[in-house]
C-alpha cells in the first residue's frame, strides 16, 4: 500500500499535492484498491467553485459509486480528460497519471485540517 | 383446498424446536396496543368454484376488441395481436421468471430484453433504449426529471398537445422535486411555435412534445427542434410507436429523449393496463437514464452473454442519488412488443402503418363530406383525427354503442374548450364495411 510522504490526505481518501497556489488531487492507492476497476468519473465543470470537503464529482466502479470531496476550497482549473476511455489509469497510477482535478487554492490555511501521510497510514492501517 | 403446506403437528414441532410454546411468543415484542384484537372483517372464504363464478360475473361487465368495433384512441388502441405472441410469452420461462439480476441463470430473459432494446432503437433511430418503463405517461415524466438532472435547469415546458393525463403525471412527478412545469398552447391543433419561441429560455431544461399529438395532429417537429435547441433545452417526445412505421423517426429530428406508450405493440387493451413505457435517448445521456439496461459482453471463455449494465445509475447502488426510484420493468409486456415487431418485420411494420393512415383518411374524408360535420383541424394526421359535430357527441356515442360500436372519445371533459368535438382513431383492424357502416350510422343519427 503506497502512501507518499510528500502528500496530504482527506478522511475520504483523496490526496492533494500543492505547488504554489495550484493543487493536484486524486484518490489514494487504498481507495482504488477497495473500489476495484474504475469505470467512470463524473467531473466537475472547469471554472466552478468548491468549498473544502464539498463533493465535486463522483467515481464509479462496477458495483459502487462514491462521491469525490475537495480537500481545499477554490476554483476548478483543470480536469484530467486523459482519463476518459482510460479510467483504469486511476488503478494503475493513482498518484501520477491517475490525477483527477486541479484546484486554484483559495486559502492555504485550510491545509492544516488535512491528514499527513503518517496520520492517513494510521487511519487505513497501512 | 388449503394452499398452506404445514400441518398443525408440523407447526408445533417448529415452535418446540425454536423453544417457544405458541406463535404469539415470537411476536411478544410488538406493543399490545398495536396488536389486532379481533379477526379482520372479511367475508367468508369461497370455494374455487365460487371464486371462478364471481370472477366470470365481474369479467362479463367488460368487452374486448373482438366483441365491439372500436374507434377509441388517445394512447391505447385496438391493433391486431398475432396469436404467436401469446404462445411465446406464455412459455413458463418467460411468464414466471423474475428479475434477471443473476446473469448466470437469466440469459434467456436478458437476451430477450436486449433484442427489445435493439428493436426500439431501430424503429426510433435513437442510440440507446432501456429495458422498458411502466407506461407512456410515467416514461414521459421520468424523461422530464432526467432532463432537469442533465441540464440542471429548473423548468419544464410541456405542449398542450400532450395527453392531458400525461401532463398531469409530469406535474405530479415534478411537484416533489420543485420543478416548475408550464404549458405551451396550441394553434390550429399543433404546438404554438411563436409562444414556445418567446417562452423558452436558459431556464428551460426540456420541452415535451407528443407526436402525433393528443388531437391526432402531426407536430412541426423540425421547426420545434430548432427553437428548442437554440435555447439549449432538451427535446423530449412522446410518440405513437405504430406511427414509426411511416413517420420520420425521432432520432432523425434530433430528439434527445424519446418516450412512448408501448401498448399498441402486441399488447391487449387490458382495461387500462398493464402496458409498458418505451424510453430511449442519445448515448451521451446514458448515465442519466432511468430504468434497467441490458448489455452484451463476453464471459471468461470469450462466449457472448448478456447482463444488466450501468447499474450504478440505479437505486440499489446509488441510493438517494439514483436516476430514478424505478427498479423494475414491464418485461412480459415488452416481450410481447418484441415478438410483435419481429413478426411484423420491417416491411410488415410499414404496411401496418400505411393501412392505419389510409383507413383513417378514408373515414375522415367521408365524414368531412357529410353536411354539418367537419374535421376540426387542417394539420396532417396519422391514424386519429378530431371531428366537429353540430351537437354534443355524447348522445351520438350512446347511439353507436347500441349498435356495438365504440365510436370515439368525446372531448368536452378535457381542457381544450371543445363542446361538440370527438376524437376518432382508425387502426388496420377496421374494415371498409365497418368504416362505411360508421358513416351510414352517423348520417342516420344526424337526420
Amino acid at each position: 500500500m503506497s502512501i507518499p510522504n510528500e502528500l496530504l490526505y482527506t478522511e475520504e481518501h483523496e490526496w492533494i499535492l500543492v505547488d504554489g497556489d495550484v493543487a493536484t488531487i486524486g484518490i489514494t492507492d487504498y481507495a482504488q484498491s477497495e473500489l476495484g476497476d474504475i469505470v467512470y468519473i463524473e467531473f466537475p465543470e472547469v471554472g466552478s467553485e468548491v468549498d473544502q470537503m464539498d463533493p465535486f464529482g463522483s467515481i464509479e466502479a462496477v458495483k459502487a459509486v462514491e462521491e469525490l470531496y475537495a480537500p481545499v476550497s477554490g476554483e476548478i482549473i483543470e480536469v484530467n480528460t486523459n482519463l476518459e476511455d482510460n479510467f483504469q489509469m486511476i488503478n494503475q497510477d493513482p498518484y501520477g497519471d491517475g490525477w483527477i482535478i486541479k484546484i486554484k487554492v483559495a486559502d492555504p490555511g485550510e491545509l492544516e485540517a488535512l491528514l499527513t501521510a503518517e496520520q492517513y497510514a494510521k487511519k487505513v492501517g497501512g | 383446498m388449503p394452499y398452506i403446506p404445514h400441518t398443525e403437528e408440523e407447526r408445533q414441532a417448529m415452535l418446540q424446536k425454536i423453544g417457544v410454546t405458541s406463535f404469539g411468543d415470537l411476536i411478544k415484542n410488538i406493543p399490545v396496543e398495536l396488536k389486532l384484537k379481533q379477526p379482520l372483517d372479511l367475508p367468508e372464504p369461497l370455494s374455487e368454484l365460487e371464486v371462478e363464478r364471481l370472477l366470470r360475473q365481474l369479467a362479463s361487465k367488460d368487452v374486448d376488441g373482438n366483441q365491439v368495433i372500436s374507434f377509441l384512441g388517445t394512447g391505447a388502441y385496438d391493433h391486431y395481436i398475432p396469436a404467436a405472441i401469446d404462445h411465446i410469452i406464455s412459455r413458463s420461462e418467460f411468464y414466471t421468471s423474475y428479475t434477471p439480476y443473476q446473469p448466470e441463470v437469466s440469459q434467456g430473459t436478458l437476451q430477450a430484453i436486449y433484442e427489445y432494446q435493439t428493436l426500439i432503437c431501430e424503429i426510433s433511430a435513437m442510440e440507446v433504449a432501456n429495458a422498458s418503463m411502466y407506461d407512456g405517461g410515467s416514461a414521459l415524466a421520468e424523461a422530464a426529471l432526467m432532463a432537469v438532472n442533465e441540464t440542471r435547469r429548473p423548468e419544464i415546458l410541456i405542449s398542450q398537445g400532450v395527453h392531458p393525463y400525461y401532463r398531469q403525471i409530469v406535474k405530479t412527478y415534478c411537484h416533489g422535486q420543485k420543478i416548475a412545469v408550464a404549458e405551451i398552447g396550441l394553434n390550429n391543433g399543433t404546438t404554438d411555435l411563436e409562444q414556445l419561441r418567446s417562452r423558452a429560455s436558459e431556464n428551460t431544461a426540456a420541452v415535451l412534445i407528443q407526436h402525433p399529438n393528443f388531437l391526432g395532429c402531426l407536430e412541426e417537429v423540425f421547426e420545434l427542434e430548432t427553437v428548442i435547441h437554440q435555447q439549449g433545452a432538451l427535446f423530449v417526445t412522446s410518440n405513437d410507436p405504430i406511427s414509426l412505421g411511416i413517420l420520420v423517426p425521432p432520432g432523425d429530428y434530433n430528439v434527445d429523449i424519446m418516450t412512448a406508450e408501448g401498448q399498441a405493440l402486441g399488447n391487449p387493451l387490458n382495461f387500462g393496463g398493464p402496458y409498458f413505457g418505451i424510453f430511449a435517448a442519445k448515448k451521451t445521456y446514458v448515465r442519466k437514464m432511468p430504468g434497467r439496461i441490458v448489455g452484451s459482453t463476453v464471459d471468461e471463455q470469450g462466449r457472448r452473454g448478456f447482463v444488466l449494465t450501468l447499474q450504478t445509475r440505479e437505486q440499489h447502488i446509488r441510493r438517494e442519488k439514483a436516476t430514478s426510484n424505478i427498479c423494475t420493468n414491464q418485461a412480459l409486456n415488452a416481450l410481447a412488443g418484441t415478438v410483435y415487431l419481429t413478426i411484423m418485420g420491417k416491411q410488415g411494420f410499414k404496411i401496418l402503418a400505411e393501412q392505419c393512415l389510409q383507413k383513417a383518411h378514408y373515414l375522415a374524408e367521408k365524414l368531412n363530406a357529410l353536411p354539418g360535420i367537419q374535421l376540426k383541424f387542417s394539420a396532417p394526421f396519422f391514424k386519429e383525427f378530431v371531428v366537429e359535430l353540430p351537437y354534443s357527441a355524447k348522445k351520438l356515442l350512446a347511439y353507436f354503442q347500441q349498435k356495438n360500436i365504440l365510436g370515439g372519445i368525446e372531448l368536452s371533459s378535457f381542457d381544450y374548450g371543445f363542446s361538440n368535438a370527438m376524437l376518432i382513431a382508425v387502426t388496420e383492424k377496421r374494415t371498409r364495411s365497418e368504416l362505411d357502416l360508421y358513416v351510414e350510422l352517423l348520417k342516420s343519427f344526424t337526420n
